[in-house]
């Protein structure tokens, strides 16, 4: 039998609705695993890639310092790189942050928001810096493809997965490309 | 009888004083658009119904036809070239589709669905643009608007209102409004105008509504640009000939 292609997956500044449309091919999930083998995923937990891997599954925008220093080691290891989801190629709901300063977004969730007591913004050294705008993932890394959708719907994912896996060129047909 | 030009080899008809994509659509051949609409005068601004007649471009929507002429229009490179256009779009406004109301109503995503975008390959530039609700029927999400200026010529020429105009130029031109604020509030637009109607985009949506139709549901959802523009243009021509 052939060696099996590995593939990681991650979620950077997104809400894992990409990997739920990802689980959500249901029993196709059985046949993917026949020539596919997960790396690092949150479907097994794994925190970081553990060797060079074929493919590389990106859901969300990149958000703060920890997002860079993962997108990148993603890409250093994975031959194939994907952007998963709206999140990924545009920057998507996180980036509406975009319209206003961090501070301005850190005092109205940490100072004047509704409920807060103890009022602070939460400086402990091991929560990563949030960058001052968020962004998508073609503006840090050289991304192969795009898989749009919020999230692509399972039947995108699978069609996706199944041609680029056979070799071929993954882009989608007209009646499966959403944006919402 | 009427004379006739040839669309990527297909002999399309036409009468005196019709354009390119006039003709085009009138004989079932969908060419993208945006800033056309069969209700306005040609505007030409978008550059999405841009055609290659003699080895030149051309904006269709504003070219006269004329007898033999070879018009490339449903070629790779022109939607390559179309869809560049509409990725600019996209990343110098703030088109957040998950959160629009508009998705699956919007001409500027259905157009982009058409023309097989996934994904927007230049740098996104996130403009500061300014959003009025002041209004108590209509909002206005310039982070939406793509500069057509079908508001400015509906409002002008359909409503006889002349609410909104263009302010600025190039990446900086924006939406104004003729009111003694600078907002909707306290301008003759209305809910019922045709300017809000024509928007392509969800710039300018009347409110409450947002929601009525879901999402999934949409016209877009359920049938491609093309053949809801085609259907669209027949029934003008039905009425207004």
């Amino acid at each position: 039998m052939a060696e099996k292609l590995k593939v990681a997956t991650c979620s950077l500044a997104g809400c894992f609705g990409c990997h739920m449309s990802l689980l959500d091919i249901d029993e196709r999930l059985l046949e993917l695993l026949e020539v596919v083998q997960f790396d690092r995923s949150p479907i097994n937990d794994l925190k970081h890639i553990s060797q060079p891997v074929d493919l590389g599954l990106i859901e969300g925008g990149v958000c703060n310092a920890e997002n860079v220093h993962t997108l990148r080691e993603f890409r250093s290891m994975c031959k194939i790189l994907v952007a998963v989801g709206e999140c990924g190629i545009t920057g998507g709901i996180p980036s509406m942050r975009n319209s206003f300063t961090l501070k301005e977004c850190l005092d109205e969730s940490y100072i004047r928001g509704m409920g807060v007591e103890f009022a602070h913004i939460p400086d402990d050294p091991e929560i990563p810096l949030l960058l001052n705008r968020v962004r998508p993932l073609h503006h840090i890394v050289k991304i192969d493809h795009f898989l749009p959708g919020c999230p692509p719907s399972a039947d995108a994912i699978w069609y996706f997965l199944t041609e680029l896996l056979a070799g071929r060129d993954p882009s989608l047909p007209r009646e499966l490309i959403r944006y919402d | 009888m009427s004379q006739t030009f040839f669309l990527d080899g297909q002999e399309i008809p036409f009468e005196e004083g019709q354009t390119v994509l006039q003709a085009a659509m009138a004989a079932g051949r969908y060419i993208p658009h945006l800033c056309y609409r069969p209700q306005l005068e040609p505007h030409s601004s978008c550059r999405i119904c841009t055609v290659i007649i003699s080895g030149k471009p051309f904006s269709s929507c504003t070219q006269p036809a004329m007898k033999e002429q070879q018009v490339e229009c449903d070629t790779a490179e022109l939607n390559a070239l179309r869809r560049a256009v509409i990725q600019m779009m996209f990343v110098e406004g703030n088109h957040y589709c998950p959160s629009c109301e508009e998705s699956g109503s919007c001409r500027l995503q259905a157009s982009a669905y058409y023309l097989g975008m996934q994904d927007s390959h230049f740098p996104h530039q996130f403009p500061l643009r300014q959003r009025d609700s002041s209004h108590p029927d209509v909002n206005m999400d310039r982070d939406r608007c793509i500069r057509c200026e079908t508001c400015v010529r509906a409002s002008r020429d359909l409503d006889g209102k002349n609410v909104f105009g263009i302010l600025g130029r190039g990446l900086n031109s924006k939406i104004s409004v003729n009111s003694p604020s600078g907002l909707l509030e306290g301008s003759d637009v209305a809910a019922t105008d045709m300017a809000v109607a024509l928007c392509p985009t969800g710039c300018l949506t009347v409110k409450g509504v947002g929601f009525k139709v879901p999402i999934g549901l949409r016209i877009f959802d359920q049938a491609p640009i093309d053949v809801v523009e085609l259907l669209e243009f027949t029934k003008q021509e039905a009425v207004h000939g």
